[in-house]
């Protein structure tokens, strides 16, 4: 009887930086990134509220230190991550949602993110108008 | 040939397991024409210039899913994938991300055929009928339901493209979820809570992170990260239910 030996030797490969291989991945690592900017500017909030609660004194220092020029950099920074945030967001939207159908037809992914981002836009800029 | 015949490089990852300690590239000088598909390049690879290439292929038109291959990195069905696309660049051929080679660009399926079976892929009657019954009957609304996850041919491009599967093999990974969805959510099928135990876990729906390539490299449009992700708030009710009613309230 002769001895089968097994040729096989299934080579694996390293996934080691596997996010640098394609602009896919690399976008989506930008997107969840952008959560902790997020996190960062809820702590920025709830800082204030904090302020808020010391007194009159100590809401005014936490208003003055925000109009500082770092700050208002800061400021510039995460409103460009925000937007990319938003749009990345509603972007996998249509993919968390059961499927819709209007009139026997799937309702596109497209329509839910347009809709969707018009929606946080208008939300945002009635916002705006109350603040100013 | 004919007049119109051009020259592209293509650059072959080979791996031979006797011989080689580790995958190299090879190139190779193919002529071809416009009509030529990346597949037909290996076929001409194979049948002029090195037989000993090995690689899968079938049907030659996007139904087998046999020939799934990187080409300049991204899945794709080389019976699909055009080679006038690329030239006059070379492109790039390697067998597909994040399954063991086997041999050039064959790799190692043993895994996915596991995962695919264990979420019994076929539908288990709601309710037994004799044939005297007649056929199961469904409405196209019905249909439309499950259509688009029913269209899968197995090519597993999509899991070359999901990096949580290439982490960690012990995700099911998007093609075989989605088939899971595809049964869960047919009308005739009553098989749902067989199958859930896995759709529940980190194995399952929980251990996509909504990557979605594998949506944009599927070839028939199943939309797996769409199949996996509409799950995960039945999921989520199924998990908190548990403390108030019975296992399986929210199914």
């Amino acid at each position: 009887m002769s001895t089968q030996t097994d040729k096989r030797r299934p080579y694996v490969r390293s996934v080691d930086g596997w996010w640098k291989r394609d602009p896919y991945y690399m976008r989506y690592m930008a997107m969840e990134a952008t959560s902790v900017l997020v996190a960062a500017y809820a702590v920025i909030l709830l800082v204030g509220l904090a302020r808020l609660s010391q007194g009159e004194a100590a809401y005014n220092g936490w208003l003055e230190a925000l109009k500082s020029g770092p700050s208002i950099a800061l400021h510039a920074v995460i409103l460009v991550v925000f937007l990319y945030h938003l749009w990345s967001w509603f972007k996998v939207m249509p993919k968390t949602m059961p499927m819709i159908f209007v009139d026997g037809k799937k309702l596109p992914p497209e329509t839910i993110t347009y809709t969707g981002v018009t929606l946080a836009v208008v939300v945002n800029v009635i916002v705006l108008i109350i603040l100013v | 040939m004919a007049d119109s015949t051009k020259t592209i490089e293509m650059e072959v990852l080979r791996y031979r397991p006797e011989q080689d300690k580790e995958p190299f590239w090879q190139t190779f000088s193919v002529p071809f024409t416009d009509d030529w598909s990346v597949l037909q390049g290996l076929q001409y690879i194979k049948d002029d210039l090195d037989s000993t290439l090995s690689f899968r292929w079938s049907c030659r038109m996007a139904i087998c899913g046999s020939c799934g291959m990187m080409i300049d990195g991204v899945p794709k069905l080389g019976c699909r994938t055009f080679l006038r696309h690329y030239h006059p660049n070379k492109l790039r051929i390697g067998p597909l991300e994040n399954f063991p080679i086997e041999r050039d660009l064959v790799v190692v399926i043993e895994d996915f055929i596991k995962k695919l079976e264990s979420i019994k892929p076929y539908i288990i009657p709601k309710e037994a009928r004799t044939l005297a019954q007649g056929e199961y009957l469904q409405t196209p609304a019905q249909l439309e339901k499950f259509r688009q996850f029913s269209t899968c041919i197995n090519c597993m491009l999509c899991y070359s493209a999901c990096p949580q599967y290439g982490l960690d093999p012990e995700f099911t990974g998007p093609g075989v979820l989605a088939l899971m969805h595809r049964y869960n959510a047919d009308s005739r099928d009553g098989g749902r809570a067989e199958r859930m135990d896995l759709g529940h876990s980190e194995e399952g729906f929980w251990g996509c992170t909504a990557v979605t390539y594998c949506s944009e490299v599927c070839p028939k449009g199943v939309d797996p990260a769409n199949a996996i992700n509409q799950n995960k708030m039945g999921s989520a009710i199924d998990y908190f239910l548990r403390f108030v009613a019975p296992r399986g309230a929210g199914k």
